[in-house]
């Protein structure tokens, strides 16, 4: 549970500290609100079903046979459950008012210290308790710690005690609970974790050309006995079987031959709209008039962003650019000069 | 043993006399196996069979349901022929194709083909390759020269299509989105339709958000959870039987030139589909028959612009006139072709393709909700931008 103030403005010079640490101990000893009655005594069938619960077989909590010849000479209660007697339900009643402990609140808040973590408990035990009793319970706050700083944040401790009475207001049993009352320390600027796009499934048949990329080339590859072009990659050349090629540098410029603009379903890896566009990159200059070299087409994000200039034949330049330390991809970057919205 | 090149030999040889299918839904609370069960059941009772009937069973690569086990399930006994085609909702008609092989050349004598899935409460296909792992393979490196770039799903894939076939003929989206209001008309008149009584207009798949631009999401079919399964056994035995056999009159499959897995975008022509007109000439061919022969089409319907793309490849129209072809509810149930009479996937449901072909054998039957006049031949087809298949049934005469 955290409740942050972040915008209060507090004064955080020694005098004011010293002055504020002052003020919180005149509640240290306070009773916090009136005495909470148990709403029931003790009892077998509530010991029953905590034992139960827990998984505790000791006879003395539930045999009442065996119980007697213990040294309690009779059935006792779980010491453990101290707090449990007097426990509202999960329904039961909030603490509500403007008692000394909803004082120190504000005070606290006052300064920043508005969220807040339990941090331990300690019971102490006067006696066993038999079933019969009647519980009163009683709260005072203990102690506040001065200034500390933790890996939460920087706060208070705050420690209240539970003293729980009989029906002969004799003490039977403390607890101590303690909770960190804290300003949460200053987080980094909230950056949402970077989702990689997705990796190509490479095989021997392409990892060169995503390896061209994170080199910054834009291949294709040509058959190496009859130079035929070809996009995407394979082993063997269509037409006469080589299974021996070259890479061939592509220059960096095309025309759109196709485009979408995606918007759903949305992957955390992009931005929407996300443009997509198929383009006819321009014929290689190492293989001018071999077949296939004006055929090779590739599918590349624009970088452009305004979509609506996107349109069917106008020309682009490409650029390898880095999407993350690992992967380098081309982008398609309109190219105003020789743009007429002529068609492909 | 002397030689000939008959050509396709296959119509004729082979009838659907059963059908079943579960209920359609978004959510079917059962697993696959169940819903396949159920489908495969509904069907050998459908054909007037027993399990025990039942020799041969063929359903897509991509289904997650044994065939032995669903063998187990339903009591059906030894199998003598079993088969699996590839490629998603390409592979509908083909299931078809192998179980009418099996039976003209005596490999089995009943084939029971089916297709069930929670593609929307499980997996769903509108997902693409997204959520698949990478694998050091050609099955997957095929996608890699999209995946980087945020191509990722089947709507993307199929826009950038659409946008090249729009910028070479002037279609437009109003004109992608006449289909789906054929689409939805026809799946308003039947009970077993998601979208049953839910007709849209045009307007409503203008005002319709976009998927991938130029896609809106009502061009997109719906992802569905069910089941359906089919009967083929010869058409001798078919006439035997008590429902209307619904004869396998042409049936192919077809793969295209530089043919990819949804991305064929390394094509001379990307607006086109030559895998479909693989289909479609080996159907004319081997039928004799012509576009005109056909009262009514299921055409694959996964994505609308696909489906003008399909009335060209068959003929029913020339190289981008499909726009002025399914003018003034020319798709429509009344018009000059109704097409997907039950709803098409973008209505009814979307089961890769196997509904489609149940509708087909109930217009042969004279049992559709949406019964067209006079029927003798239907054309189905099966999923586009993948290798695919297709089929003609008829009244067997």
């Amino acid at each position: 549970m955290s409740n942050t103030h972040a915008d209060i403005i507090v004064d955080t010079t020694p005098e004011a500290k010293t002055a504020f640490f002052a003020e919180l101990q005149t509640y240290v000893g306070l009773e916090i609100g009136a005495p909470t009655p148990a709403p029931d005594e003790i009892n077998a069938p509530m010991i029953r079903h905590l034992v139960e619960a827990v998984g505790d077989k000791n006879p003395v909590y539930t045999n009442t046979e065996l119980a007697k010849q213990s040294i309690h000479g009779g059935i006792v209660a779980p010491p453990t459950m101290l707090q449990a007697w007097v426990m509202n339900g999960i329904d039961g009643p909030a603490r509500t008012g403007d008692g000394p402990y909803e004082q120190m609140n504000q005070l606290l808040f006052s300064r920043g210290f508005a969220s807040v973590v339990g941090t331990n408990s300690e019971q102490t035990y006067v006696r066993y308790l038999r079933p019969g009793d009647q519980l009163t319970m009683r709260t005072v706050i203990d102690s506040i710690s001065d200034e500390k700083t933790t890996g939460l944040g920087t706060g208070h401790f705050v420690s209240t005690r539970q003293d729980y009475y009989d029906a002969k207001n004799e003490l039977v049993g403390s607890m101590l609970f303690r909770i960190f009352r804290f300003q949460p320390k200053a987080k980094a600027p909230a950056t949402k974790p970077k989702v990689l796009r997705p990796r190509p499934a490479t095989t021997h048949d392409n990892q060169w050309y995503f390896d061209g990329l994170n080199d910054g080339i834009l291949y294709s590859q040509a058959c190496a006995e009859c130079a035929e072009v070809r996009f995407p990659t394979g082993p063997m050349c269509p037409t006469c079987h080589s299974l021996n090629w070259d890479k061939v540098e592509m220059p960096l410029s095309g025309t759109i031959h196709s485009f979408v603009i995606a918007h759903y379903p949305q992957v955390p890896s992009f931005e929407y709209p996300l443009p997509v566009l198929l383009v006819d990159i321009d014929p290689s200059l190492s293989h001018t008039d071999k077949p296939g070299n004006n055929k090779v087409r590739m599918i590349m994000n624009s970088a452009d962003t305004d979509l609506d200039t996107l349109v069917v034949g106008a020309r682009v330049r490409i650029e390898i650019r880095a999407t993350d330390p690992d992967m380098k991809l081309p982008f398609a970057i309109l190219d105003p000069t020789s743009n007429t919205g002529a068609a492909s | 043993m002397s030689i000939n090149r008959p050509g396709n030999q296959l119509g004729g040889r082979a009838s659907i006399v059963g059908i079943g299918a579960t209920e359609f839904s978004k959510d079917s609370g059962r697993s696959e196996m169940s819903l396949a069960s159920e489908a495969v059941a509904a069907a050998i009772a459908d054909a007037g069979l027993k399990p025990s009937d039942i020799d041969g069973m063929v359903t897509y690569s991509t289904d997650n349901n044994p065939d032995v086990e669903i063998a187990r399930h339903v009591g059906i006994g030894s199998l003598r022929h079993f088969s699996r085609v590839h490629y998603g909702g390409g592979a509908a008609c083909g299931t078809i194709v192998m179980a009418a092989m099996a039976v003209a050349t005596g490999v089995a004598d009943a084939v029971v083909c089916y297709r069930a899935f929670n593609e929307r409460s499980g997996r769903r296909f509108g997902a693409g390759v997204q959520d698949l792992p990478n694998a050091a393979t050609a099955e997957r490196a095929q996608f890699s020269w999209t995946t980087p770039a945020g191509q990722l799903t089947p709507a993307s894939w199929v826009a950038m299509v659409a946008r090249r076939y729009m910028h070479l003929y002037g279609a437009t989206s109003a004109d992608f989105g006449r289909v789906a209001v054929a689409g939805r008309r026809h799946a308003a008149n039947n009970p077993a339709a998601w979208f049953y009584n839910d007709p849209i207009t045009l307007e409503d798949h203008q005002a319709s958000r976009w998927i991938v631009d130029p896609l809106h999401l009502l061009d997109c079919c719906q992802e569905s959870d069910g089941g359906q399964a089919l009967v083929v056994t010869s058409a001798e035995r078919a006439r035997d039987l008590p429902n209307t056999p619904a004869l396998i009159v042409a049936g192919a499959q077809g793969a295209g030139v530089d043919q990819w897995t949804m991305t064929s975008f390394f094509r001379d022509d990307i607006a086109q589909l030559p895998e479909m007109k693989v289909v479609a000439d080996e159907l004319w061919t081997s039928s004799g028959l012509t576009p005109s022969d056909i009262q009514t089409a299921i055409l694959y319907d996964h994505f609308t612009p696909y489906v003008l793309m399909q009335l060209e490849e068959f003929g029913f129209c020339g190289r981008g006139e499909a726009k002025d072809f399914i003018k003034d509810g020319a798709l429509e149930i009344g018009g000059r072709l109704p097409i997907n009479t039950h709803g098409g996937q973008l209505g009814e449901a979307y089961i890769h393709g196997m509904n489609g072909i149940a509708e087909a054998v109930r217009q042969v039957r004279g049992t559709s909700v949406n019964q067209v006049d006079k029927v003798e031949n239907v054309l189905v087809t099966a999923g586009t931008g993948v290798p695919t298949s297709g089929l003609i049934l008829g009244v067997d005469r």
